[in-house]
């Protein structure tokens, strides 16, 4: 299966491909869980594990060195996006501690042609950005927490993706070293 | 000049992927505990680096040599260890496994919905591409031992 994608440079697939492409999955999953939290955290999974492997694609295309600060970071994260999505969102909203920033999208090409019912008010319908980040942080050694502050399918402005480092892991010793 | 062997490690020491070309000296252990005490080695020579170097240390431990052959090493900062042993003369190893780890790891590997990250490699397709890929580069000449 690979094969046949890898030839596809993933700046010459056609956006809107990919956002009926994850609808499709989002509706489906929908249907398959009665819960909608359930969905949100598959959601979230999902874009964990893409994440562990984007993030060496990501590593390999740009030989970005490691991350010293939190602001590198979020720079990377930014750079990704471009990549990945041709979005660039804004960063803001620092907390004091530079631990803690926001991802400003002005328009999220994975809600295009999205209009959530009224039922669906707790569904994190991009929640797989989340997973996405958290996963390919925690490659690196950064294990943040990531979630939503505000959406523009639920009536906010933008849609404000909230990042806060929670600690730095270690390298692994090898085996039978103390 | 020529290429002896290839050791691939994870972040937790896992030897993910192991190939030899022109290795003519076996070490005579077998390939799990060659590659436990390889690793041990690379993070022992990690460690001492990061604490003895005089300035701030950038990029860490490159290479080493002895007067048969030199050890090159690539950790990419999702902790993958590339470990390539070659004749003293090979030029530039360090830009061949960084094109490797684009080319041919992330190509044949990552992107391989069958492999699961943090195990062993089994892939014949990335065998025969690895295989290609080191035997078209410039420092995998015959062999002058």
């Amino acid at each position: 299966m690979s094969r046949q994608t890898s030839r596809f440079d993933a700046k010459k697939v056609n956006a809107e491909f990919l956002t009926l492409t994850y609808g499709a999955l989002v509706t489906q999953m929908l249907r398959d869980f009665e819960n909608v939290e359930d969905v949100n955290k598959q959601l979230e999974r999902i874009g964990y594990n893409m994440g562990m492997r984007l993030i060496e694609d990501f590593l390999a295309r740009t030989q970005a060195p490691r991350c010293l600060e939190m602001r590198e970071t979020a720079d990377r994260i930014q750079q990704a996006f471009r990549i990945y999505l041709n979005v660039q969102p804004s960063i803001s909203n620092w907390s004091p501690a530079l631990d803690e920033f926001s991802l400003i999208f002005d328009s999220n090409p994975l809600t295009e042609f999205v209009e959530l019912p009224q039922d669906l008010t707790n569904l994190r319908y991009s929640s797989i950005f989340s997973g996405c980040i958290r996963g390919a942080l925690e490659m690196v050694q950064l294990e943040v927490q990531c979630w939503f502050a505000q959406d523009q399918l639920k009536g906010d402005n933008v849609t404000e993706l909230r990042v806060k480092f929670i600690r730095r892991l270690e390298d692994a010793i090898p085996a039978g070293e103390d | 000049m020529t290429v002896f062997n290839l050791y691939i490690f994870d972040k937790f020491g896992t030897l993910l992927y192991y190939t030899e070309w022109n290795r003519t000296k076996k070490s005579g252990m077998t390939k799990e505990e060659e590659a436990k005490l390889t690793y041990g080695m690379l993070y022992s020579i990690k460690s001492f680096v990061a604490k003895i170097s005089p300035h701030d240390p950038r990029e860490g431990f490159l290479y080493y040599k002895t007067n048969r052959y030199a050890l090159h090493y690539l950790e990419t900062p999702s902790g993958l260890k590339f470990v390539l042993n070659t004749d003293t003369a090979a030029l530039n190893v360090k830009e061949l496994l960084q094109l490797m780890y684009a080319k041919v790891w992330v190509e044949y590997v990552v992107r391989d919905p069958l492999w699961t990250p943090g195990t062993p490699v089994t892939s014949e397709l990335f065998q025969t591409k690895l295989d290609e890929f080191i035997k078209q580069s410039s420092i995998f000449g015959l062999r002058s031992i």
